[in-house]
């Protein structure tokens, strides 16, 4: 939502009268900065103009125009909307500056940019292969690049309708004839690379020290109980304490960004729902925001499909910080019985999701200018009675069951200290920025959808550590709960979908940022589109991914046993960190 | 009892002809099995959040006694595969199955493990952990409920009541094969496909420099 | 008082540990193994015991619920079945992980399309029960099952589901979805009305 009449005459160009132009493309926005200028605007945008916050990196492959095109997405921590700049640099040799000396928070997003569209970020400290493994053979988001089981360019395939004769992909293409093999390349003699690399870079071996130690290497995961999924941690101990941490990811890349190019607009919803398979709703919002932003005018939400989206999205929350207590306590040690507690509440708040979308976990409840279907009969009794009566009885025996023993305090206070200057720095969003004492969150500081008409708090906790993290979940339960009986009380009678939806449609050429204030953070969802059915691309900035960022700051200095919580404090989805 | 089992469809051998403790011994050994299939605590994706519902206080787990998810596979005996299986993630699985000590069982949950899910055309997901290991039980949906997981596992343990200990691959005589770790080159290798994989590379690879040329 | 904080918390415990009893005794026969049971069971008051025990009971399917999809067919006078679907090709291009695969039947004489499908597939094992064929199909002919008993020991030779697995009465469908069915059947009554009446002009 940048304020686009403002652009032709942003006091960015008077600074920079050379290297910056606007964006003139019909429906886009934000300025086009020259590639060798890109850090001294970054720079000069962070310190003068107080856009402190970058949320989001993008790679865009133009393959028609022979151009890779880098977007950045970057906002003040106070509030506001985003000022979009661009880097656009030749698609045979792409070559950025890297900006993670100005916002550290890049890092991962431009080794993303790396593994998927070979976008080189020329002063990286590590720009290695992050979603693959380092030896994969090119890089699957260009254009031009096609997986083993490649049918067609765009969905819907040909083969199924009206001669649709069933087959199994794999049985057509056993070994992919699109994977480029060297021709001498001969398996029983190829070592795999990634982990001789990642190892090497980690030792290192203090010298001035009396005291004969030696730091040893371990890994955690990525089948280990408490890394919440298929997430490894290669970790340089000295005795049991951490010097130095690398999460390794990508164990659950499931290519939801080239599927969702293939897929048309409303194909992608279901698939969002599998993003952060715990909180659904939340992440068919970011996604219907970012395409009805490229609508325009040409789609209205109705009224009482505004209040189910927040309905939803507000329960979805609930959900969501209900289960990163219970895991966050499982890390702890606490084994299952906290978790029981918590999965009990969450059931019942799926059981209205079922009912209502017809799925627990994957509802692919919104739609473009609304919502699927109208509340089933007795639905919203049952609303009724878990918020006014159950929930809040709930969440304060939780906060008795918890908050003051003595185990969890002595074992969260303290202990992964984010500092609000690290927290902006590192792109963190969601619990993980407000327990740093940032009062930032999407709803109030860039309202969507009809959230400025409730009235809330933001939670905000000042310690920054594990503890603090898990407070704020608590404090945002709580105000969830407040917005919810806002929302039911007012919930107003009519329709809940703009017009009758089409299964196919056209969207306007252009680009759009979707964002919401996910469970788990600013969740982002860049779409371009080229005036067809299918986005041209499709981009997910996805909270937990980003917030790992932090995660090697967070534990380092503490004890091995910490960096556990520390990573269940953060509360990442693997669905969601992977894609 | 001997006049059931002298009927058609049970063959035995003459050396067996009065060994009808083994028949009871079965049973128990089965009724034991059943009753104690802990299963590795190893979630991979959505699926994963699914199973540990069924494991919490609504679905209870333990009502069949499989309470007890052990995070090492030195000490479990099921492995659900929960969730999508990524070329990336599919060398720790077939070690971690290899870890596991016999009797074992692998359980397909979900779309994404039996046959690739919504996410098969995927450039790094592999469709189906049954291109790898022997798996017993599919479970279709994405995701099963909690309830459809339980009538996987029911059938599961089915399976293991008609098993026999003059049978089962774990008493046979030799060592068990070990199933060979894949390998992440280019792309994913299995090498069981080795002797085949020479011949076709090379095909592919010819084909691809065809179709650049012309 | 050190401590204080771990003994409020076992308070916790226990009185989630006692409730059950509490609510065996008040509740007596009728907290398991009764339909009323389960509801209380996923209702707001809910305390104690909390496990709905499966297979002897079953959770309460609400009506939306959606697992794989069926085809529908309407009874015909003499047992005949229609098959409802015209073969229009929706579900297919709408499928997000396009695993609907439809044959479309031809008349042999001319070689024209025919409306309805000679074959029809579902590979289950691609699904993922998102309901988008349901929703848009025009002549309310997929429906999203209630099933979800449907584990299988080899899904090679069961997982694709072809259209005789697919089909299942309109009786069914008003079993699992009698506000859905009522709803469906009002608009369809209309349409035939119109149609008659234009037929008849
Ligand atoms: S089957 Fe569906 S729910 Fe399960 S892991 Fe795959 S996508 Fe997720
Ligand atoms: S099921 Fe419905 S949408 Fe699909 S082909 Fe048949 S009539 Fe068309
Ligand atoms: S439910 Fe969804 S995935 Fe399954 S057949 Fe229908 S449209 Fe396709």
């Amino acid at each position: 939502m940048t304020d686009t009449t403002l652009v032709a005459e942003h006091p960015l160009l008077e600074r920079f009268p050379e290297g910056v132009t606007p964006d003139e493309r019909k429906g886009y926005e934000g300025f086009i900065v020259a590639a060798d200028r890109l850090v001294e605007f970054a720079t000069a945008l962070r310190d003068e103009f107080g856009y402190d916050y970058l949320s989001s990196v993008t790679g865009v492959d133009y393959l028609p125009d022979g151009k890779m095109e880098v977007v950045y997405h970057a906002y003040k921590s106070t509030g506001g909307g985003a000022l979009v700049f661009k880097v656009q640099v030749p698609r045979e040799n792409p070559v950025v500056p890297s900006l993670v000396s100005v916002y550290p928070g890049a890092d991962f997003q431009e080794r993303e940019a790396w593994d998927l569209l070979g976008i080189r970020f020329e002063g990286h400290p590590n720009l290695k292969r992050i979603l693959m493994w380092e030896g994969f053979a090119g890089h699957p988001l260009r254009k031009d690049w096609k997986e083993a089981y490649f049918e067609e360019e765009k969905k819907p395939f040909g083969s199924r309708w009206p001669g649709g004769a069933v087959h199994r992909a794999e049985d057509e293409n056993p070994f992919g004839k699109n994977v480029v093999y060297p021709p001498d390349f001969d398996p029983e003699k190829w070592t795999p690379v990634g982990d001789e690399a990642l190892y090497a870079g980690l030792r290192e071996f203090k010298k001035d020290d009396d005291l004969k130690t030696e730091q040893v290497v371990v890994n955690l995961g990525p089948q280990h109980p408490s890394t919440h999924g298929v997430f490894r941690m290669v970790v340089t101990l000295d005795g049991e304490t951490v010097v130095r941490l690398e999460p390794v990811m990508g164990y659950l890349h499931r290519n939801h960004e080239k599927i969702g190019e293939r897929n048309t607009y409303l194909m992608n919803i279901p698939f969002t729902d599998r993003l952060d398979y715990l909180s659904s709703m939340s992440n068919n919002w970011g996604y219907v925001q970012a395409v009805e932003k490229l609508l325009g005018d040409k789609i209205q939400v109705p009224e009482r499909a505004e209040y189910l989206r927040v309905i939803m999205a507000e329960f979805t929350r609930i959900v969501n910080h209900i289960f990163a207590i219970g895991t966050l306590l499982n890390d702890l040690g606490a084994y299952f019985t906290p978790m029981l507690y918590a999965l009990e509440e969450r059931e019942l708040i799926l059981d209205i999701f079922e009912a209502v979308s017809g799925s627990r976990m994957m509802c692919n409840y919104f739609r473009f200018g609304g919502v699927a279907r109208d509340l089933p009969p007795g639905v919203y009794e049952k609303m009724r009675d878990l918020v006014f009566e159950r929930l809040p009885r709930k969440i304060d025996e939780l906060d008795r069951y918890l908050t003051e023993n003595e185990v969890v305090r002595a074992r969260c206070e303290g202990v992964g200290v984010l500092t609000p200057e690290e927290a902006i720095a590192f792109s963190a969003a969601g619990p993980v920025l407000r327990a740093s004492g940032v009062p930032y969150d999407v709803r109030r500081a860039d309202p969507y959808g009809i959230y400025d008409r409730f009235e809330f708090d933001v939670a905000v906790r000042y310690h920054g550590d594990v503890y603090d993290r898990y407070l704020i979940r608590l404090d945002e339960i709580r105000q969830s709960i407040r917005i919810l009986q806002q929302a039911l009380d007012q919930l107003p009678e009519g329709d809940v979908i703009f017009g009758s939806p089409k299964y196919s449609m056209r969207v306007p050429a252009g680009e759009a940022y979707g964002r919401v204030e996910g469970p788990k953070g600013e969740l982002g969802f860049y779409v371009v589109s080229d005036g067809s059915a299918n986005p041209w691309r499709y981009h997910v900035r996805a909270p937990s991914f980003i917030n790992l960022t932090a995660l090697s700051r967070m534990c380092e200095g503490d004890k091995v046993a910490d960096a556990i919580i520390i990573l269940g404090s953060i509360d990442i989805v693997l669905g969601e960190t992977d894609r | 009892m001997p006049d059931e089992l002298n009927a058609k469809g049970y063959d035995i051998p003459p050396e067996m002809q009065n060994t009808v403790a083994i028949t009871t011994l079965d049973k128990l050994y089965n009724w034991g099995r059943r009753y104690s299939a802990w299963p590795m605590m190893f979630g991979l994706a959505c699926c994963a959040i699914e199973m540990i519902a069924t494991a919490a206080s609504r679905f209870d787990l333990a009502r069949f006694g499989m309470e007890i998810m052990r995070p090492s596979p030195r000490q479990a005996d099921v492995m659900l595969v929960s969730g999508t299986v990524t070329k990336k993630m599919v060398p720790q699985i077939v070690r971690l199955y290899n870890q596991m000590p016999e009797p074992k069982y692998v359980v397909a949950m979900g779309a994404c493990a039996s046959g690739g899910g919504p996410f098969k055309e995927g450039y790094n997901v592999v469709s189906g952990i049954d291109k790898f290991l022997p798996v017993d039980v599919y479970i279709p949906g994405c995701p099963p409920t909690p309830q459809a997981l339980l009538y996987g596992l029911m059938k599961l343990q089915e399976m293991m009541d008609k098993q026999s200990i003059k049978s089962v691959r774990w008493y046979q005589k030799g060592d068990l094969p070990e199933i060979p770790v894949p390998i992440l080159g280019p792309d994913l290798i299995d090498p069981r496909d080795y002797p085949d994989f020479e011949f076709k590379l090379r095909q592919a690879y010819a084909e691809k420099t065809e179709e650049e040329a012309s | 008082m050190y401590g204080k904080g771990i003994l409020k918390g076992l308070g916790v415990t226990l009185k989630h540990f006692v409730e059950t009893y509490v609510d065996d005794f008040r509740r007596g026969r009728k907290r398991y193994g009764t339909r009323e049971g389960v509801e209380y069971r996923s209702s707001k008051d809910v305390s104690g015991l909390f496990t709905v025990q499966y297979p002897e009971e079953q959770l309460i399917i609400p009506e939306e619920f959606r697992f794989v999809p069926f085809l529908v067919y309407d009874e015909g006078e003499n047992g005949e079945r229609e098959i409802r679907c015209t073969s229009c090709g929706i579900c297919a291009k709408v499928c997000p992980p396009q695993c609907i695969w439809i044959h479309r039947s031809e008349d042999p004489k001319t070689g024209r399309p025919v409306p309805e499908p000679a074959e029809f597939y579902i590979d289950i094992d691609v699904c993922m029960n998102c309901g988008l064929c349901a929703e848009f199909c025009p002549f309310d002919a997929i429906i999203m099952d209630h099933d979800f008993e449907l584990a299988v020991y080899d899904r090679h030779s069961n997982n694709i589901y072809d259209k005789e697995k697919l089909l299942k009465p309109a009786s069914y469908y008003q079993k699992i979805r009698p506000r859905n069915y009522a709803a469906q059947e009002k608009i369809r009554q209309e349409k035939a009305a119109k149609k008659a009446a234009r037929a008849r002009k």
